[in-house]
């Protein structure tokens, strides 16, 4: 077929076409909009009053005043324990990324690119380990705390957190295809010593898979719940079990609820938001980053 | 290689490789120990036994599977659909504001994405309460009632994890020639035979690595059914899952042994998941 007779096949569309396209653009706009009006909605409830969130229309906006309300409320509640949370998740999140990052990079370089015994196998078994979904070990880690008498400090968060093997194999991949083992050998012809070859001819090379671990990272562990919940209690839990609990302070979810300081919804949905905000901002402003890094190498949730 | 880079080799894994027992293999022998034994004597398959047969067991497993099932037929169909077709768009800028508005709720997990849904599920807040008003639901209890929540978890699972999957099979779909894909056009196949006959045979490691990933997953489900047994004061049991079982042995009868005996269950499946797909799979052989 002549290209002009591609481009006339192209202009004339068939019905068969134009339905086809229809459709296309009917199931874009559904799914955009699943996946997008919860945020919308969350975004503009923490504007509104109690009884706006129930009246008005659904995507309307409140006030400011009221907003500036709202977030007083929420940080009044139990004298400020909210930002307790926050704090709690962030000194938990960036401990655990720390220590994450100081020793995967080296493990994954040394996997890549370092012969040495039991390689293989450590290899394997952190596949493996990567491979299961990180809830399935949480009960186990509990039982050991406790056995270890750890539990209720926050080192039972931390450490726990710090185990991050996905973040081992994305360095694994990245030092195994982006540096050639004749780089570094070139590097100990001239002298180096194996800790600066390391930091001097990998650490430079590998900043990308230091910002992708470290963003995969900080979200599995602030988003945690499920383990934070069994380990630690009281003023030291993190945000995600801090909103769950204020779940319990919510009459309209809780009737029955005793507590004679109550939380509103619009409240409520403000906790939700800020639980979620450093999370949101890091997607709207790594997107391309990220996207990228997961269509390349990262093939985990 | 030298002795000397060997030892290297060692200094360099020491501090994963601390953390990979502390964390990865002790939890799971003791585990193991504790479900094998009771107070510290071997009593060989006791408390599975015990486990089994208590009368949550067994619908806490029919709830979890009918879960899994609908969780996972609609993430493979639709997330394959709606990478197929955010392929096709031709206009750039459109392509790359879809991806990223399915992508964006990935940002919300946890008891953050369940709360975010029991907004979305209560007629009297709901952004589309009039949707829910004429399914027949006039509160969250009606909703979330126990028949319901296969779908609501299928959904809230789908919401915020549907995103990434459809990136990494766009990248998947980025993989096949550009070539192949004009070559069949200019043979006349439509979009629907492209998909079938070059796009879908392409993606089918992928959505293996997607579907065992999501089983495993699922058979883990814990925050949403916890979260909304809160939220509605048991309407939604408290013994809805297999996690959420485990948790009351350990936390509500102090029955460690059971709780391990249910984890290790869990465990031998999330393990034997991982391995199958290690060594059958093609996925990951770079070594």
């Amino acid at each position: 077929m002549t290209d002009l007779a591609v481009r006339r096949r192209r202009r004339a569309l068939t019905p068969g076409q134009w339905i086809g396209r229809a459709f296309v653009a009917v199931v874009l706009l559904a799914f955009a909009a699943f996946f997008i009006l919860p945020i919308i909605w969350l975004l503009l409830a923490p504007t509104k009053t109690n009884s706006e969130l129930l009246l008005s229309g659904p995507f309307a906006f409140g006030s400011f005043e009221q907003l500036a309300a709202n977030w007083n409320e929420l940080f009044a509640f139990g004298s400020g324990v909210f930002a307790v949370w926050l704090g709690n998740s962030a000194f938990y999140s960036f401990t655990a990324l720390a220590i994450t990052l100081i020793v995967s990079v080296p493990a994954g370089y040394a996997l890549a690119l370092i012969e040495f015994k039991g390689r293989r196998i450590l290899l394997v078994t952190t596949l493996i380990v990567m491979l299961i979904p990180n809830t399935a070990l949480v009960l186990p880690i509990f039982l050991e705390l406790s056995a270890a008498r750890l539990i209720g400090s926050p080192l039972a968060v931390i450490l726990p957190f710090s185990f991050f093997p996905f973040g081992v194999y994305l360095t694994y991949i990245y030092f195994s295809t982006a540096v050639s083992r004749d780089l570094l050998n070139a590097a100990r012809i001239d002298g180096a010593g194996e800790f600066r070859v390391f930091a001097q001819v990998a650490m430079p090379l590998a900043t990308p898979v230091i910002a992708l671990v470290g963003f995969f990272s900080f979200v599995a562990n602030w988003n945690n719940y499920f383990l934070p919940f069994l380990v630690v209690g009281g003023q030291k839990i993190p945000v995600q079990v801090g909103l769950a609990n204020l779940l319990s302070n919510v009459p309209a979810f809780n009737p029955t609820t005793a507590s004679s300081i109550v939380i509103q919804l619009p409240t409520l949905a403000l906790a939700t938001l800020l639980s979620v905000a450093p999370i949101l901002l890091i997607f709207l402003f790594a997107q391309r980053f990220l996207v990228e890094g997961m269509t390349a190498g990262g093939t985990k949730e | 290689m030298s002795a000397g880079q060997s030892r290297f080799g060692y200094v360099f894994v020491s501090g994963y490789t601390l953390l990979l027992v502390a964390f990865g293999l002790l939890p799971t022998l003791y585990a193991l120990f504790l479900s094998f034994t009771r107070n510290g004597v071997f009593v060989g398959f006791d408390n599975f036994v015990r486990v089994f047969n208590d009368y949550r067991f067994l619908p806490a497993v029919g709830h979890v599977a009918l879960y899994v099932v609908f969780w996972l037929i609609s993430l493979i169909v639709l997330v394959v659909v709606l990478a197929i077709v955010v392929h096709g768009i031709r206009v750039r800028w459109l392509g790359d504001t879809a991806r990223f508005l399915f992508y964006i709720p990935g940002a919300i997990a946890g008891a953050s994405s369940v709360l975010l849904w029991l907004f979305v599920l209560d007629p009297s807040v709901s952004p589309v309460s009039a949707l829910l008003r004429a399914m027949g639901y006039e509160s969250l209890v009606n909703v979330v009632a126990v028949g319901n929540l296969p779908v609501v978890f299928t959904v809230i699972a789908f919401w915020a994890g549907a995103g990434g999957w459809i990136v990494i099979m766009y990248g998947a779909l980025n993989n096949i020639s550009a070539d192949i894909m004009e070559a069949a056009r200019i043979d006349g196949a439509g979009a629907l035979q492209v998909a079938w006959h070059i796009q879908l045979p392409m993606l089918t490691k992928w959505i293996s690595y997607m579907g065992i990933m999501s089983l495993a997953a699922g058979t883990q489900l814990f925050v949403e059914p916890k979260v909304l047994a809160q939220a509605t004061k048991n309407v939604v049991p408290e013994d809805y899952s297999l996690n959420q079982l485990a948790y009351l042995y350990a936390f509500r009868q102090g029955d460690f042994s059971g709780s391990a005996a249910i984890s290790v269950m869990l465990l031998v499946v999330a393990l034997g998941l991982s391995t199958i797909f290690i060594f059958r799979g093609k996925l990951f052989e770079r070594d």
